[in-house]
Order: C-alpha cells, then sequence, then structure tokens
C-alpha cells in the first residue's frame, strides 16, 4: 500500500502514520543535517483543520532570517497577502503585504546566540474546503536575551494570510523555507517541523 | 500503524483554596510539544504569570512581549531574568496559554511562545527563552505578587508527533 502522505526535503528524517483521533499527528521532521526546504506533500483532506508546530534556526552568520511557509508549490510574488503585527522588544509595528510570496516569520540564525531556536505555531482553518479562499494564522518569534532591542535578538508575531492564487482549491501541500538573501545552508540542525490534522465531529 | 490521539491531557488541578503558585512535577518526556492552559482569576487586580523550569530560579530566563491595552501596542523586552511567560490575568476571569514545542529535547534552549487575555488589562503575546538544554520535567506556574482564585484551572497537555 503507497503511503498516504509524503514528505521530502534532502536528508531529512521523517515517519509516516495512517492517523486516527480527533488531533492526529500526521507527519513530522527533525533535521539532522541543514536543510533548506521541508515539505509536508499528500496531505489528506479527511480533517478539518491543519496545525503546524516547529522549532527552527538558520546557519547564515546572520543575526536572525526568515522561516517562509507557502502551500500547494505556490511561491510567486503576489500569491498570498500577509498581515502582521510584531514587536521586537522596545516597539510594537504593524505591516502588510498585499504582493507576498508567502508567510514569514524571524528565526535565530548563525550569527545568534547558540542553541536558541525559533518557535512558531501556524493554524491553517477549513484547509480541505474546496468552496472558500484559505487563511492563516501564525503566531512565533524568538528571544535571544540580548541586551539589544531589535528583531535581531527579539521577535514575537502575530501574522495572517490568504492564499490569493490557491483559491478555493484545498490544500494538498505545506512548504517550510529558511529565506535568506544569501549564504547559509538553510535550517540549522535540530529544526523540527511537524503537521497535525485536527478533525471536526 | 494507528498514532491515536496525539494530543493527551497530562495533568489538569482545579484550585479548591487561592494559590500562590502550582508545580506540576514529573512530566514525562514522551511528548513533543506542551501546552499550558491556565483559566480563571487572580485574588487582586492584574499581573504576570509566570513560567520556572525544573526547579530553576536562577536568571537563566529572557521574555519579549507584545501587548495591547485598549489604547497602544507596545513591546519589552527582559533578560537575565528569574522567570518566563509573564503574560497576564487579573482578578476578572482571564486565561493564559503557553505553548513549549521540542520541550523533551535535550539539546536545544527552550522557546516558550505565551497568549493571554485578560479583559480588564488588555491582550499580550510572548516569546520567552530558558538558557538550558535540559528536558523540561517540571514547571512551577505562579503569579508575580498575588495568588490563584479558588476554581482557577490549570492544565497541561502533551501533543506528540509521528
Amino acid at each position: 500500500m503507497s503511503p498516504i502522505l509524503g514528505i521530502y526535503a534532502s536528508q531529512i528524517s521523517g515517519h509516516l502514520f495512517a492517523p486516527s483521533g480527533a488531533y492526529d499527528s500526521i507527519a513530522t521532521t527533525t533535521l539532522t543535517s541543514a536543510t533548506s526546504t521541508v515539505t509536508f506533500s499528500s496531505i489528506p483532506s479527511t480533517y478539518t483543520h491543519l496545525q503546524l508546530r516547529y522549532i527552527a534556526r538558520g546557519t547564515t552568520t546572520n543575526n536572525d532570517e526568515s522561516v517562509l511557509w507557502q502551500m500547494n508549490g505556490l511561491s510567486s510574488n503576489g500569491n498570498y497577502t500577509r498581515h502582521s503585527l510584531w514587536g521586537e522588544g522596545a516597539v510594537a509595528q504593524s505591516g502588510a503585504d498585499t504582493n507576498s510570496n508567502g508567510g514569514l516569520i524571524q528565526m535565530p540564525s548563525g550569527g545568534n546566540l547558540s542553541n536558541t531556536f525559533g518557535a512558531g505555531v501556524i493554524d491553517v482553518l477549513d484547509y480541505a474546503s474546496t468552496s472558500k479562499n484559505k487563511t492563516i494564522r501564525a503566531f512565533g518569534g524568538f528571544d535571544t536575551n540580548n541586551s539589544t532591542n531589535g528583531q535581531a535578538y527579539h521577535y514575537i508575531s502575530l501574522n495572517s494570510n490568504l492564499a490569493i492564487t490557491q483559491g478555493t482549491t484545498a490544500t494538498t501541500s505545506f512548504t517550510f523555507t529558511c529565506y535568506v538573501y544569501a549564504g547559509g545552508s538553510g535550517f540549522a540542525v535540530g529544526s523540527s517541523f511537524a503537521l497535525y490534522g485536527i478533525k471536526g465531529n | 500503524m494507528p498514532a491515536g490521539n496525539t494530543y493527551e491531557a497530562i495533568f489538569t488541578e482545579t484550585l479548591a483554596s487561592a494559590q500562590a503558585s502550582v508545580t506540576f512535577s514529573s512530566i514525562p518526556g514522551t511528548y513533543t510539544d506542551l501546552v499550558i492552559v491556565v483559566a480563571g482569576t487572580l485574588t487582586t487586580g492584574g499581573d504576570n504569570v509566570c513560567l520556572q523550569f525544573n526547579g530553576d530560579t536562577g536568571s537563566n530566563y529572557s521574555v519579549t512581549t507584545l501587548l495591547g491595552d485598549g489604547s497602544s501596542a507596545s513591546s519589552f523586552k527582559t533578560s537575565n531574568t528569574t522567570n518566563c511567560g509573564r503574560d497576564v490575568m487579573s482578578n476578572i476571569q482571564s486565561n493564559a496559554i503557553y505553548n513549549i514545542n521540542n520541550y523533551s529535547n535535550a539539546t536545544t534552549y527552550k522557546t516558550v511562545l505565551g497568549r493571554s487575555n485578560a479583559t480588564n488589562y488588555g491582550v499580550r503575546t510572548s516569546v520567552s527563552m530558558w538558557r538550558n538544554t535540559a528536558t523540561i520535567t517540571s514547571i512551577v506556574i505562579f503569579p508575580t505578587s498575588y495568588t490563584f482564585n479558588t476554581g482557577t484551572v490549570l492544565s497541561i497537555y502533551g501533543i506528540k508527533s509521528a
């Protein structure tokens, strides 16, 4: 029998289960080598909502980089809109991008305090619907115990995304990408990504 | 092979009397993430709801907070402090929820995501770090200055990953 779910990334450890229950673990991967992209593919449509949970760190020499997420392989500017509210230790800020290529949350990278990882919880509500546009709510950030304010060291964020191009198509894949302008080898060893399905009754 | 239910209640305590703190010990390391839910009231005013792990009362925690109080949004940070979380509850029904992703690994410092809702003090979200790679096996939950009222419910859930 072929697996109902695929995980693909370079050199990752993943496990497959045929799930049951109200909140099921569908797939997870914890990196044993630096990897740029982690994709959960062939997501079954048997749940009502999806939740993704992660810890992540970059490998560039910068203090911070971004976790970028996209659905159904849609990765171009204009495929998504994004609204964000975030704090950097001193001020709260809000921003929007109506020409976005996905959702973003900052994470620490190789230039920052060792062993620190960003964390996030992402919900894709009614992901299997074929009559509704897909919205995502995300919550994540990191703290590095630094005395300097700014998103290089402190970042807590609430985000919403609308998958414009995807339209009413069901979400069947979800991709995390280590989003950097240059350098690095992707997400650091120890970064971990998990996909859960939440059933309705 | 069925994974079974992967979101399980580990502990729940409904306070029969006001308490300054609640300790959950012997947390099994068999889950990947923990979710802590506190719902109820404090005896007085508004206060930070704090966490300490594995009995560590040293200055090994840091917190960054984002909040809205009804008139403005702001952010602040606290470094080298003795607890984390610090989302706000109050003397009116309020709640705080903390996510500790990958609490059971023994290789990374632990990052905590918090959210709280207190009608008379606003909403907060936070990210905290405990500078320790140890698996979290016990958690103390306490308001900074006040106490949890009778009837306050504190729960810890475990999430297993495949």
